[in-house]
């Protein structure tokens, strides 16, 4: 594993505020019969992964459907519990903090770690008030005495762009940008230092997109917040980002800062994933390089390098050998027998 | 074949005689002042009012908006396939001389698969599960075109060769389940091409799709069109994939077109304030974002005022409550088409368009 080294731009500070070092989440493959299942095998949603999230940078996941970026931010949520792997967030254990069932250190790991979903829709309680939508995590984590509710609610709608009278009004009143903002306060209410967003922006229109996200830099910038940006959409991660990581099928095949890794992807699966993002400029759709086949099924996991069924620079070595994640030039990683 | 010109293109042609067949540039379709209405009939709801514009021969036109803005049901229209209750209540749909809208049940039936063929969003949800895919197509040309049967898989099993399906003969007795969703979508292009249509309506059949596969399936498209010249209606939310795919572009907001021409042009020198709202406010790939020396990002431009709750379907036009540029009767007046360049036609208030008091 390489010591993987966060961005230095000004602004952030250098020290990981999580630090996620060989995770692994394996489901176990079944195959149903006629009276019962049995185990055959495993899919291995996530494959040894190692990276870091700096306080107040955005790290974003990226990677086509299946990749594992769900799969990884519900692991170091501890929704689904890691296979394998050490995870940190500051000086606490995640995984040792949970397998000891320490309850006020798993409820504080909780409230500082939290979660905003891809669905408004479906991850707002229908029969909820956003009142009540936002005080339940207060009232979960005991965060603010019952008095203060009310104007944490209505300081909370402020501070996601939305009337403080909205209070009492129900999530299907809501547009999808706005439900998203509830989604965010929601996030909010137990103020957090890191934000694991799952792709929070692909189900809402362009224009909406663009305040939402907008809404996450602010964020960030007025609370220092981190983020665990997840996405397939490359065009939203190179807005938000300071640094980025690719996944495919499970591994993580490159990571570093944003504008290199757009302007030199060393991986040729990023190159390929680069390269297919349709530009939104009729002059300059020039040299693509649209990538052959599909991506192989999880429980068929090539050997060697993940990518090389596809790979248009692929040699014999990377069918039988797992390419080595290494950086040279000290930040930008990359695992490929024959780079770019 | 005696004659080229006269000779009606047929699916026993090897597929590259066809390009042959291409007719010089006109207008095939022209959609003429199209409105699309739901019940209650006595207060009715125009979702569609006043679409406008033409599709040449040979040319993709990429109808792009977010949304709700009526890119489907404008489409579906033109099949007549619109959704029971919605009714096309005004305008034409002409169709190589033809208007599409005054036409039965039955010869539109006719039509669809032969001259007009659709490719849907999700290709899942268009083939039938119960059928292998090689079955269900060569009924199509069984029924359509009067094939044998064994004819007529030979066909598909070329056409699935052409929209690059691996191993095509094998496919044929796949079932969709049995097939990943971009093999699913080229089933679903090689269905629309069975009967060499003059015509293929595409909506948003890339958004499922993962984008190394949608590269791959609108690189197919723009080979299809190169070979067949077919003319297509490509509809889209998204301005990269417009960009690509299309030589002229529709941008409709709200069941209105906000503006319609060239591609390069819009892009170039977008006209209505909705085009270049969305133009600005979309995160790209191909630039830098700047951070200042205090960490702080820079950010995207955002449509001049806050999301209405819903958008307004009443008079006028129908951006007025978002437009940066709005005026007291831009929410009175509907906005006419304006020439704005050659083969250019804007609808705002601000860009010389006249304005017709809604007529309630
Ligand atoms: N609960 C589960 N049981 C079995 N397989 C799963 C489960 N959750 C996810 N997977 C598999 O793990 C892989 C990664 O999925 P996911 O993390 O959702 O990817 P992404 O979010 O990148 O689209 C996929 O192949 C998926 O089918
Ligand atoms: N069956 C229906 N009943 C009522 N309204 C509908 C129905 N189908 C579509 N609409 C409305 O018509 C408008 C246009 O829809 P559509 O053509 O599907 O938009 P798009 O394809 O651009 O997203 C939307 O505002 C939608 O709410
Ligand atoms: S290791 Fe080999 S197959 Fe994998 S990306 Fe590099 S060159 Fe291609
Ligand atoms: S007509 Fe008025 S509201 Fe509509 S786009 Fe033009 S300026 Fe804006
Ligand atoms: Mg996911
Ligand atoms: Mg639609």
């Amino acid at each position: 594993m390489i010591e993987p080294i966060p961005n230095l731009r000004q602004g952030v500070t250098p020290r990981p505020l999580l630090t996620v070092d060989g995770l692994v989440k394996s489901y176990p493959l079944r195959r149903r019969g006629l009276f019962r299942q049995t185990v055959t095998g495993e899919i291995r949603a996530v494959n040894d992964i190692s990276f870091s999230v700096a306080a107040g940078e955005t790290l974003s996941i990226v990677g086509e459907s299946g990749c594992g970026k769900t799969t990884a931010a519900r692991a170091i949520l501890h929704l689904v519990e890691p296979t394998a792997g050490a995870i940190r967030l500051g000086d606490t254990d995640i995984r040792a903090t949970f397998a000891e069932d320490r309850r006020p250190d798993v409820l504080a790991l909780r409230r500082q770690m939290q979660y905003v979903f891809q669905d408004p829709y479906l991850s707002l309680n229908p029969r909820w008030s956003v009142r009540q939508i936002l005080t339940e995590p207060l009232r979960v984590h005991g965060h603010a005495p019952k008095e203060d509710w009310d104007a944490t609610v209505e300081s909370l709608l402020e501070r996601v762009g939305l009337p403080p009278d909205y209070a009492d009004r129900y999530p299907h009143e809501f547009s999808g940008g706005q439900r998203q903002r509830i989604g965010i306060a929601r996030a909010l209410a137990v103020e957090p230092r890191l934000l694991i967003c799952d792709e929070p922006v692909s189900s809402l229109d362009v224009s909406v997109r663009a305040q939402v996200l907008n809404l996450l830099a602010d964020l960030q910038e007025d609370l220092g917040l981190s983020y665990l940006y997840i996405s397939h959409d490359l065009s939203s991660v190179r807005f938000l980002s300071n640094r980025i990581a690719v996944m495919y099928l499970g591994n993580l095949v490159e990571i570093g800062e944003v504008d290199e890794i757009f302007a030199r992807p060393r991986h040729h699966y990023t190159a390929a994933l680069i390269s297919a993002i349709p530009v939104p400029d009729p002059s300059n759709q020039a040299q693509r390089q649209a990538i052959q086949g599909e991506v192989p099924s999880v429980v068929r996991r090539p050997s060697g390098c993940v990518f090389h069924t596809r790979c248009p620079a692929a040699l014999p070595v990377c069918s039988q050998q797992i390419p080595p994640l290494s950086a040279p030039d000290g930040t930008h990683a990359f695992a490929c027998h024959n780079p770019r | 074949m005696s004659s080229l010109a006269t000779a009606k293109p047929t699916a026993a042609m090897s597929i590259d005689d066809r390009s042959m067949l291409t007719p010089p540039v006109h207008d095939l379709v022209r959609v003429e002042n199209l409105r699309i209405q739901f019940p209650p009939w006595n207060a009715p709801v125009r979702i569609i009012e006043d679409v406008s514009f033409q599709v040449r021969a040979g040319e993709t036109m990429g109808i792009v908006g977010e949304s709700g803005s009526g890119k489907t049901l404008s489409s579906l229209a033109i099949l007549n396939l619109l959704p029971p209750p919605a009714r096309i209540t005004g305008g034409r749909i002409m169709f190589d001389g033809e208007d599409l809208a005054a036409k039965s049940q039955g010869e539109m039936q006719k039509l669809r698969g032969r001259r007009l063929a659709m490719v849907f969003q999700n290709p899942g949800y268009s083939l039938n599960p119960l059928m292998t895919v090689g079955a269900q197509l060569g009924e199509i040309l069984k029924v359509h075109e009067k094939m044998p049967r064994s004819m007529a898989l030979q066909r598909v099993e070329e056409l699935f060769r052409l929209v690059g399906i691996t191993d095509p003969g094998s496919r044929l007795s796949q079932y969709p389940h049995e097939m990943s969703g971009g093999m699913k979508q080229r089933v679903c292009i090689a269905r629309a091409l069975l009967c060499n249509p003059a015509l293929v309506l595409a909506d948003e059949p890339t958004t499922a799709l993962d984008v190394t596969i949608q590269a791959q399936i609108l690189d197919l498209f723009e080979d299809l069109k190169a070979r067949f010249g077919m003319s297509m209606i490509f509809v889209t939310h998204d301005m990269g994939v417009v960009a690509r795919i299309a030589d002229r572009i529709t941008v409709m907001y709200a069941g209105q077109v906000c503006e319609t021409g060239d591609k390069h042009a819009i892009f170039a020198r977008p006209s209505h304030p909705y085009t270049q709202a969305l133009l600005a406010s979309t995160p790209r790939i191909d630039r830098r974002y700047a951070i200042d020396g205090e960490g702080r990002r820079e950010r995207l431009p955002t449509v001049g005022r806050a999301v209405a709750p819903g958008q307004s379907l009443g008079g006028g036009c129908r951006f007025a409550g978002r437009c940066p540029e709005a005026a007291p009767e831009c929410s009175r007046l509907v906005p006419q088409a304006a020439a704005i360049e050659p083969g250019r036609v804007v609808h705002c208030l601000k860009r010389g368009s006249a304005g017709v008091a809604s007529h309630d």
